[in-house]
């Protein structure tokens, strides 16, 4: 795929990607998704989205092609590859926050490495192809283990990790209640994982219907759209018996509707980095004391914030992009044991020629779309 | 109102990722030795610089690697060169790429032309899955742009003729 501008995607045939640096891959790809994080670039919202890159930052493949100092790899591994390009060498990697590495993306010093995700995260073509070029193969690529679906890989690669990062960011303690705003794939899968940390109660907020029915059944957490709730920040301290949650999580990020000022600035003018309206909400809603997990994608310039409130009520803001490799041992055995259950958030699947549909079809959250996979004809599985 | 769910600990896997000792938990939980050091981790090989990188003036130099999509070019590229003459601190950093974005749409358009291709606007912007599912909503959305875009038109080309009697009348007398 090609991105030709704001809300504009097309299928292209591209030159094969090369290894370009002794520890490189090629891989053939499987599966690839599109990431509610996609559609800031498909909106034309992150500065430096180039026309004629590829996104994809989630994806599974075949291992076609490896560099000289590619130890960890072998041609025809199934791999999943994590969005993280990491370099395990820097003192961000070495501490664990694979998704800071220093070596990664030289366009901007406060983002890592991100495959396909605009110029600020190191230009690099991402998944959304047949075949993509993977730096740094020794550290993140992860080979699946045996018996995996490779639709429950593919959603290793950010879903799963980011959601469940997002409810450990939370610091959940028995008993808590946790509020998470959006109900997307990662917000769904967030509202699944406070469970493992011991949350009491979870509420989820969205404002589709359906998705709120999905993430009911799917994350068995109270699920209400903030359209019919009245001001979402008052419901939550209704329930919470007028104290505020204990955690609550942006799932949402720029893409944020249900404030005017907010969406107006954020989203149609660009004046901020995109509609702040889900970490407003979670600051106002959050006790004293409470903590704030942010794993919504904001763009790098500035957005509208209660920073006073941060300070009033003494509020812990933790966020991050996820740092995959550090997550997936744990992740891969509570999918063997079915704890999780990735693949079940999957509601569309297309060939990779209709990736403007599948744009489309996600960003305007036609046919109750969740999760839409990209299905490359080479393929082969 | 009760809880949807009373009785959590009847989930799958309900509980089984609480650890005190994970708290406080990432991003801050590890400090390493060599926090203290600075940039003088021994660097990863360097990949050939054989094309051009734009990189952030807050970092001495280019990432062990980078990737090579879309290297800057045309205007666009020249705006974009201007921008990483400013750090990530600075609005003339951002700004600037976000104009050099808009005018890459355009330079797009004209590569397109001048290959010979013209570009499927409908498809690209997956007009026919919201055909096929939103019908409704589509038409809504298009006729209001033809709308708005329709009245812009008039309302121009009134101020125009508006301008021209005017200049008309000034002459007459």
């Amino acid at each position: 795929m090609e991105y030709r501008g704001p809300k504009r995607i097309r299928a292209t045939q591209k030159p094969m990607p090369e290894i370009l640096h002794p520890e490189d891959a090629i891989v053939r790809v499987t599966r690839s998704c599109i990431c509610g994080s996609d559609l800031h670039l498909y909106n034309g919202n992150v500065p430096d989205t180039r026309v004629g890159q590829t996104f994809g930052h989630e994806f599974t493949g075949v291992v076609e092609e490896i560099g000289s100092e590619v130890t960890k790899l072998k041609v025809g591994d199934n791999v999943l590859v994590p969005f993280n390009i990491a370099c395990g060498k820097c003192i961000f990697c070495k501490q664990g926050l694979f998704g800071n590495c220093h070596e990664a993306a030289s366009q901007a010093s406060a983002a890592g490495g991100f495959f396909g995700y605009s110029h600020i995260t190191g230009g690099y073509d991402g998944g959304q192809a047949e075949y993509v070029r993977v730096p740094y193969a020794n550290v993140s690529p992860t080979v699946i283990p045996p018996g995996m679906d490779i639709e429950d890989a593919v959603l290793l690669t950010d879903v799963v990790p980011t959601g469940y990062q997002a409810a450990e960011m939370g610091g959940i303690q028995t008993g808590d209640t946790v509020v998470v705003f959006g109900a997307g794939p990662v917000g769904i899968m967030a509202a699944r994982c406070a469970w493992l940390f011991g949350a009491g109660r979870v509420i989820i907020i969205d404002k589709e219907d359906y998705r709120l029915e999905f993430a009911r059944n799917y994350s068995k957490c109270e699920a209400y759209n903030f359209q019919e709730i009245g001001d979402p920040v008052v419901f939550i301290k209704k329930q919470t018996d007028w104290i505020g949650a204990d955690v609550c999580i942006d799932a949402v990020g720029a893409e944020a509707a249900g404030n005017a000022l907010q969406t107006i600035t954020g989203r149609k003018t660009l004046l901020q980095a995109g509609s702040a309206t889900a970490v407003h909400w979670a600051i106002n809603s959050v006790r004293k004391g409470g903590v704030v997990s942010i794993v919504g994608v904001y763009g790098p310039t500035d957005n509208l914030v209660p920073i006073g409130n941060v300070l009033n009520k003494g509020i812990t803001i933790r966020a991050n992009q996820t740092a995959v490799k550090r997550h997936l041992p744990r992740l891969i055995e509570h999918v063997q044991n079915g704890v999780l259950n990735p693949k079940g958030l999957i509601t569309h699947r297309l060939a990779l020629e209709d990736v403007a549909d599948g744009y489309r079809m996600f960003s305007a959250k036609l046919d109750n779309c969740i999760k839409t996979v990209l299905i490359p004809s080479t393929a082969g599985m | 109102m009760e809880p949807i769910t009373h009785n959590p600990s009847q989930l799958p896997g309900w509980n089984i990722d609480n650890d005190p000792e994970n708290d406080p938990t990432y991003p801050m939980r590890t400090r390493i030795p060599d926090d203290h050091k600075g940039y003088s981790w021994e660097r990863p090989t360097q990949q050939p610089i054989n094309i051009e990188v734009l990189h952030s003036i807050e970092r001495p130099n280019i990432t062990a690697v980078f990737g090579t999509s879309v290297p800057p070019s045309g205007l666009s590229g020249v705006i974009r060169r201007f921008a990483f003459k400013y750090s990530e601190n600075s609005y003339l950093h951002w700004l600037p790429l976000l104009l050099a974005d808009r005018v890459n749409v355009v330079e797009g358009v004209l590569d397109d032309l001048v290959h010979g291709q013209v570009p499927n606007i409908f498809a690209e912007k997956g007009y026919p899955v919201e055909w096929k599912y939103d019908r409704k909503g589509l038409i809504i959305k298009l006729a209001t742009v033809a709308a708005i875009a329709g009245g812009v038109v008039v309302l121009l080309s009134s101020k125009d003729k508006g301008g021209k009697k005017a200049k008309i009348r000034s002459a007459n007398r």
